[in-house]
């Protein structure tokens, strides 16, 4: 789960972290409100999780109350890239010397929190990585120990080193804020279970303060039952209803650009169907996990939240029978079919245990079904093409 | 011949008298598994599936000599149960349960390394060494005793390719699951060396999905040390951008984790790639064809 910057600065903030006093409107009102108590310039940005705000307009100075309100009026409601602003963060606008990136991320592979500085900071740092990846210093937690006073050094001396002359003197005055920050910035990553938490840029004022201007931090959902606190900033508002249903309904959900709507148990498997449509000339609509079992009640569940994507034109049923028989699946499918009203087609296919069985519960309920995936894809796809192409004769005579 | 798993291996259940627990617990002692033990605090004395049941693996290890854990219980008593196995002497825990906080994962690991104990999962099926020993939720009847090691992130995904292959009356030495969270205790390279120290083993499916880089550390480790033919298959080339697809490790982070960079990696360590599932079994045929 994502915070918003002003969600993930608030956290910094309790560890410690020196952040900008602003606070938060939901209208433009407010904004002005806010801009008034704080006097002076300030900066009016958009909450919304994902990157590129800036460039999208969702950034802007505001030099009076006044104009934080017409700002903050512009803002709010704007999209960028698909995500609709409901809030902005106001906070007093700040005098940059420089710039700095400081990170704690989860490093899969070493299996240990990975600490990564920079001096080339309010940039993309994958880019960073990418051109001058001597410019990125890093070190490596362990969680026995804890972060220790050498690496918050390697990462300090590190970074001055690979600054230019002209920038050293700043930084060398600011080496123990840095230092204290690097701490502070792995304590809330180990305190709120996150498995990021980025400060981008960490700036030097031109009075020599350091302090977090934007931040982004991930919290481990499956560490959300042990931080009531972050479980409950979670913005439903952000979410799709589909997304939503799909999350209270205990399924995996991700919405595609696709028209073959997909069902299928087990995540590697659920991917596995749509890269197969894909492979056959066609388009997943979704990727959606049922997990273990087949109970009716969550199939239907399952193919109402795919079906109420009004681009689907055919349904794939991809189960692997385990443990669970693919009897059992059918008449759970069989089932959940009947709950609904659609004139979408639908194509089941069902391997493993009790397969064969399950495959006639069906057939005599004239379902389409498939022995393999690849047979399966092909029948959704054609299937789904019939469809679009009826509708699309119905509308022309409609015309 | 298998890896991890055989005859000799008397295993333990923790969380034995939950649901998941003791309903896997009846289909693995079914199978012919050896389950010696299990464990929930607070129900010592009672009996699962015949299997005598203790209050901690401490007395459930001292009374049975159990060499392997499995893990049930949920998530949030997960690491405790991980620790207190460890702590028992067991030395190889295999974690079912999926939802394990990830600094939870990264603390017991480490633990876990300085002691060398082998965990395999969270979030992961377990393993089956066909005809001698089923530690986990793999269906028994899908699979066969026989040449090919299966390792894979993924649950349904492998039972597809374990059933192919035994359709085809290909049999099996080890399917291992480890997992499909980020932080995992055992890895595919951890995998690939047990296969190719396995004399029984043939060839070697390797089962990848979008997210992280252990496909491509496992790609580097097959160029350098695998002398087996590999089978490999990434799943996810649909996946979008930033969206977690079911297992919480299977997300591509800004351009690192895609299916295409893992798929590259395969085929320039020589890994045969399945261009989708169905292939899988195709292609090892082929190669014990030509065995």
């Amino acid at each position: 789960m994502d915070l918003y910057e002003y969600q993930a600065k608030l956290r910094f903030a309790r560890h410690g972290i020196p952040i900008k006093e602003g606070d938060v409107a939901q209208t433009a009102e407010a904004a002005r409100a806010i801009a008034q108590r704080l006097g002076g310039t300030v900066v009016v940005k958009a909450q919304v999780h994902t990157g590129g705000r800036g460039k999208a307009g969702g950034v802007k100075l505001a030099g009076d109350a006044t104009e934080a309100e017409a700002v903050a009026g512009a803002i709010l409601g704007m999209d960028i890239k698909g995500h609709t602003v409901r809030t902005v963060l106001v906070d007093p606008a700040v005098d940059i010397d420089s710039e700095f990136y400081l990170a704690c991320v989860l490093d899969r592979s070493a299996r240990r929190i990975l600490i990564m500085a920079s001096g080339e900071g309010g940039v993309d740092i994958e880019q960073v990585a990418e051109q001058t990846p001597d410019k990125i210093h890093r070190v490596r937690v362990d969680p026995g120990q804890g972060i220790q006073a050498y690496q918050t050094r390697q990462l300090a001396f590190g970074v001055l080193h690979s600054l230019p002359v002209e920038r050293q003197p700043a930084f060398k005055a600011a080496m123990r804020d840095f230092q204290r920050i690097v701490t502070q910035l792995y304590e809330t990553c180990v305190a709120e279970d996150a498995t990021l938490a980025e400060i981008n840029p960490l700036v030097i004022t031109t009075d020599g303060q350091m302090l977090a201007l934007d931040g982004k931090v991930t919290i481990d959902n499956s560490a959300l039952f042990r931080q009531p606190e972050l479980a409950a900033m979670r913005d439903p508002g952000a979410e799709t209803d589909a997304e939503r249903e799909a999350r209270e309904a205990g399924l995996s959900y991700v919405d595609l650009d696709g028209n073959i709507g997909c069902l299928v148990n087990g995540a590697g498997l659920a991917m596995a169907t749509m890269d197969v449509i894909q492979f056959f000339g066609g388009s997943p609509a979704n990727f959606l996990d049922i997990g273990g079992g087949a109970q009716a009640e969550k199939v239907a569940t399952a193919l109402r939240i795919i079906l109420s994507d009004e681009r689907v034109e055919a349904v794939l049923i991809n189960i692997f029978g385990g443990i669970t028989r693919g009897d059992e699946v059918a008449r759970g499918v069989l089932a959940a079919l009947q709950q609904l009203d659609t004139d979408v087609p639908f194509v089941v296919r069902i391997e493993g245990t009790n397969a064969e069985a399950g495959r006639a519960i069906l057939a005599d309920a004239d379902m389409n079904t498939a022995t393999t995936l690849a047979e399966g894809a092909q029948m959704a796809i054609a299937l789904a093409g019939e469809r679009s192409a009826t509708r699309a004769t119905q509308q022309g005579m409609g015309a | 011949m298998s890896i991890y798993v055989d005859g000799q291996t008397r295993l333990l259940v923790q969380g034995i008298t939950g649901r998941e627990g003791s309903f896997h617990t009846g289909h693995m002692v079914e199978y012919g598994t050896k389950v010696v033990a299990g464990v929930t605090p607070g129900k010592g004395g009672e009996v699962v599936h015949g299997v005598p049941v203790f209050d901690t693996v401490a007395e459930a290890v001292a009374a049975t000599g159990a060499n392997c854990s499995l893990i049930y219980v949920p998530a949030r008593f997960c690491a405790d149960a991980i620790l207190e196995s460890a702590d028992a002497g067991v030395p190889l825990v295999i974690t079912i349960t999926e939802n394990v906080p990830v600094h939870d994962m990264i603390r017991v690991s480490a633990t876990l390394q300085s002691r060398g104990v082998t965990m395999i999962g969270p979030n992961c099926p377990g393993l089956i060494s066909p005809g001698s020993a089923k530690v986990g939720i793999i269906p028994g009847q899908i699979c066969m005793p026989g040449p090919v090691g299966v390792v894979s992130r993924s649950g349904t995904l492998t039972y597809e390719v374990l059933f192919a292959l035994t359709e085809r009356g290909i049999g099996q030495t080890t399917a291992v699951g480890i997992g499909g969270d980020p932080v995992q205790g055992t890895k595919f390279i951890d995998v690939l060396a047990a296969f190719e120290a396995d004399p029984q083993t043939e060839v070697i499916v390797l089962i990848g999905e979008i997210g992280g880089s252990d496909e491509e550390a496992a790609a580097e480790f097959v160029r350098a040390n695998v002398s087996k033919p590999v089978v490999g298959f990434v799943a996810g080339q649909t996946a979008p951008a930033g969206k977690q697809m079911g297992h919480a490790g299977a997300i591509i982070s800004g351009s690192s984790g895609t299916a295409e960079g893992k798929i590259e990696a395969f085929t320039a360590a020589g890994i045969q790639v399945a261009r989708h599932p169905d292939e899988i079994a195709d292609l090892v045929a082929r190669h014990l064809q030509q065995g």
